[in-house]
């Protein structure tokens, strides 16, 4: 009898994770590993963010002094990661002004406080590294998520330039992938910071990789800073109400109800 | 003598002195120490106090909210709608705010898992049957009070999804002939959802609709306690009284059911408080990913889809196909879906109220019941396909054939003998409910995957 109850417990156990799973779908974007706890790599996410993103992009929510959730001094953010305020308790906003880049972007750049919330890590990961060169474009790039963005590649001192093939009218070249997508067919013109070339002509991009990586990490501390927190809260209280109240609870309604038949 | 007793009172206690003026000592004993609830209570009748519990956290979490919240649909200095920065200054700036707002998110749809579950049990124990029609008619106004209630605090987050779910929904009004588009407008204030519709709606979810959620929830309960709680059996417990008066198979609310559904309480907040500390976006059910962009009314979302909780209606209004020139049809199916559930009193003619002593074809006709409703359910929250079109219409006509047809189908049905006495639960009831339970569920995940 109790053999099959846990038997049927344990179905259920298994079944719990293959729904979460569905419910996190819709994602066709390589799955990156985010590891919140690795405070060194959200400090470089930060000083990237800072140093990169907020040229155009603000996130109006986030103030400068909140970085000190991920290990920063008050000095150390204002001295390599404020340019536009001397408040540290000021909210990071773009150097640029917003009417100006709609005029020159075609659009005014969105608000990257929540970016990682509503586009989800594995997104952005793909997106940041999948600009390469298009001439036919108005900014001369292109983005292998995100065909005909507006926006720019910001990193690509770090990567190194990807190109599109073009074919004898200017045309990009597309060809089917081995997914039978259409894809552009692209080629590394020069590598940068964070890639290289080895002998044989191949590019090895695995630093960029982990540089994007721990921007993408900050991103997601940033949509919600508040998440380490979270957790370490939600221990404590389901140890409480398993260790504590649970068992209280069962033994005071078992000692109550010892007399109904 | 009297008045002499009464002097006496006030001497003796505080209590005896409020009794005096105040039948607070009548009160506890008529509704809760002398009470008389069946013995026989299962899982199923812990989502009563459980949707009491949720109502409580929803009004403290809420209270909280509306202290920091600003029910500003124009844009700030940096571009953003007022209201959604708002929303994000709680989760940052304001002390403890995150934990406030996801306890209101979480408890939303929690509320209606736990309102589903409740009625669910009227369903299948037939709580709906006579003496207690209006027990199940203010509880179904309760439902619809809480759709309403959901459905504008979803606005208030001024996310995307919120702003395009609410275009869709009100428009759907526009569908009625004749006043139909007027109506929208009177609803939304504006022709377009707008800040007029934020501020409006604002006010109706904090204030109005929790109102008459109150009231109903009060005329709910004393319905319930003027004719006593049905059970797992059916049995009226009040058939079979000792010399006192007393039913034979009743135990006294408190401390009895008190105590239990502290337990309830205590596995009810353990699951609650995994979602609001580990997964408070639910899989981006609870909170959805777009609904993180502010909204945009220049930008539609490429797959607009209610909340889980509506989905199964709004899979009713999709399936449902527009003619005659109007797509009225769906609207009206979509309505008839909730106010159905209302008439089953009078649609059911068995008088048999337990599933327990029902007939097979009640039994065949409440799995499939029970299918066609989270079918419906998944369905209305995908993107439609032709396939999953056709699925939803024969979903849906379970769904009316479930009610409608029950004046007939009950009548015909062979059901049991029903016992004199209520029963304890056996172990093969609590292996077979597991069982369901796993059914159910795995039913569910495979259907969701494939379709």
């Amino acid at each position: 009898m109790k053999k099959t109850l846990r038997n049927w417990f344990a179905a259920l156990l298994l079944a719990a994770p293959m729904s979460m799973a569905v419910a996190a779908g819709g994602g066709h974007y390589p799955k990156v590993d985010i590891d919140l706890g690795d405070e060194v790599g959200l400090q470089r996410g930060a000083q990237i963010f800072t140093n990169y993103c907020l040229s155009c992009h603000s996130a109006s929510s986030m103030r400068f002094n909140r970085l000190q959730d991920i290990g920063l001094t008050e000095d150390q953010i204002k001295n390599n990661m404020m340019f536009t305020t001397d408040k540290v308790g000021d909210v990071m906003l773009a150097a640029m002004d917003p009417a100006d880049a709609a005029k020159w972007f075609g659009a005014a750049p969105p608000d990257l406080t929540l970016i990682a919330r509503s586009r989800g890590a594995d997104y952005l990961y793909a997106y940041l590294r999948g600009f390469y060169e298009d001439p036919t474009r108005p900014t001369g790039w292109n983005n292998t998520v995100f065909d005909k963005v507006g926006m720019p590649h910001p990193l690509w001192e770090q990567q190194g330039v990807k190109a599109v093939e073009l074919d004898a009218k200017g045309q990009p070249v597309w060809e089917p992938n081995e997914h039978g997508v259409s894809e552009p067919k692209l080629y590394w013109k020069t590598t940068g910071l964070h890639s290289r070339r080895l002998p044989n002509g191949n590019v090895i991009e695995k630093e960029y990789d982990d540089y994007v990586k721990d921007l993408v990490a900050y991103l997601v501390y940033m949509g919600e800073p508040a998440q380490m927190q979270r957790k370490q809260i939600g221990y404590i209280v389901m140890i409480f109400l398993f260790a504590v109240m649970l068992p209280l609870a069962y033994f005071l309604k078992k000692e109550y109800w010892k007399d109904i038949h | 003598m009297a008045n002499h007793n009464h002097t006496d009172n006030e001497k003796k206690s505080l209590l005896g002195w409020v009794d005096a003026r105040f039948p607070l000592t009548k009160m506890m004993k008529e509704q809760v120490t002398e009470y008389y609830a069946p013995k026989n209570f299962n899982f199923w009748y812990f989502f009563g106090s459980l949707a009491l519990l949720v109502l409580v956290i929803q009004i403290v979490s809420g209270i909280f909210l509306t202290m920091n919240y600003k029910p500003d649909g124009n844009l700030n200095a940096y571009h953003l709608p007022a209201a959604f920065t708002a929303v994000e200054y709680i989760m940052r700036d304001v002390s403890g705010g995150w934990i406030i707002r996801y306890m209101h998110s979480t408890g939303a749809s929690m509320f209606f898992v736990v309102v589903y579950l409740h009625m669910f049990r009227g369903l299948v124990y037939g709580s709906y049957k006579k003496p207690r029609e209006l027990v199940w008619v203010f509880g179904s106004l309760i439902f619809l009070a809480l759709m309403a209630e959901a459905f504008m605090g979803y606005l208030l987050p001024w996310g995307q999804m919120s702003f395009w779910g609410a275009q869709v929904i009100i428009n759907l009004f526009g569908a009625i002939p004749v006043i139909g588009p007027d109506l929208s407008t009177w609803i939304r204030g504006d022709f377009n959802v707008s800040d007029v519709t934020l501020n409006r709606f604002f006010a109706l979810h904090v204030i109005a609709v929790p109102l008459v959620l109150i009231g109903l929830i009060v005329a709910h309960l004393i319905a319930l306690h003027e004719v006593g709680s049905n059970n797992p059996d059916g049995v009226e417990i009040h058939d079979n009284e000792d010399e006192n008066g007393i039913p034979l198979d009743g135990i006294p609310f408190h401390p009895y059911y008190t105590v239990k559904d502290v337990l309830g309480v205590v596995v009810f907040l353990i699951v609650f408080c995994a979602i609001m500390f580990f997964a408070p976006e639910g899989g981006g059910y609870f909170l959805e990913a777009p609904n993180f962009d502010g909204a945009n009314p220049l930008k539609t979302p490429a797959h607009i889809a209610p909340v889980w909780y509506f989905t199964p209606f709004y899979a009713v209004l999709r399936a449902i196909p527009s003619f005659f020139g109007t797509q009225v049809w769906g609207v009206l199916g979509m309505g008839a879906a909730v106010v159905l559930i209302a008439l089953l009193p009078w649609l059911d003619k068995s008088p048999v109220k337990s599933i327990r002593y029902r007939g097979p074809i009640f039994k065949t006709m409440l799995v499939l019941f029970i299918i066609s409703f989270i079918g419906l359910g998944i369905l209305g929250a995908l993107p439609a396909t032709d396939v999953r079109t056709i699925f939803a219409r024969v979903f849906s006509i379970i769904y009316f054939a479930f009610f409608l047809a029950m004046p007939f189908y009950t009548k015909m049905d062979k059901d049991r003998a029903v016992p004199a006495r209520v029963t304890m639960g056996t172990t093969k009831q609590k292996v077979m409910f597991f069982v369901y339970v796993a059914i159910t569920l795995i039913g569910s995940y495979l259907f969701a995957i494939t379709i």
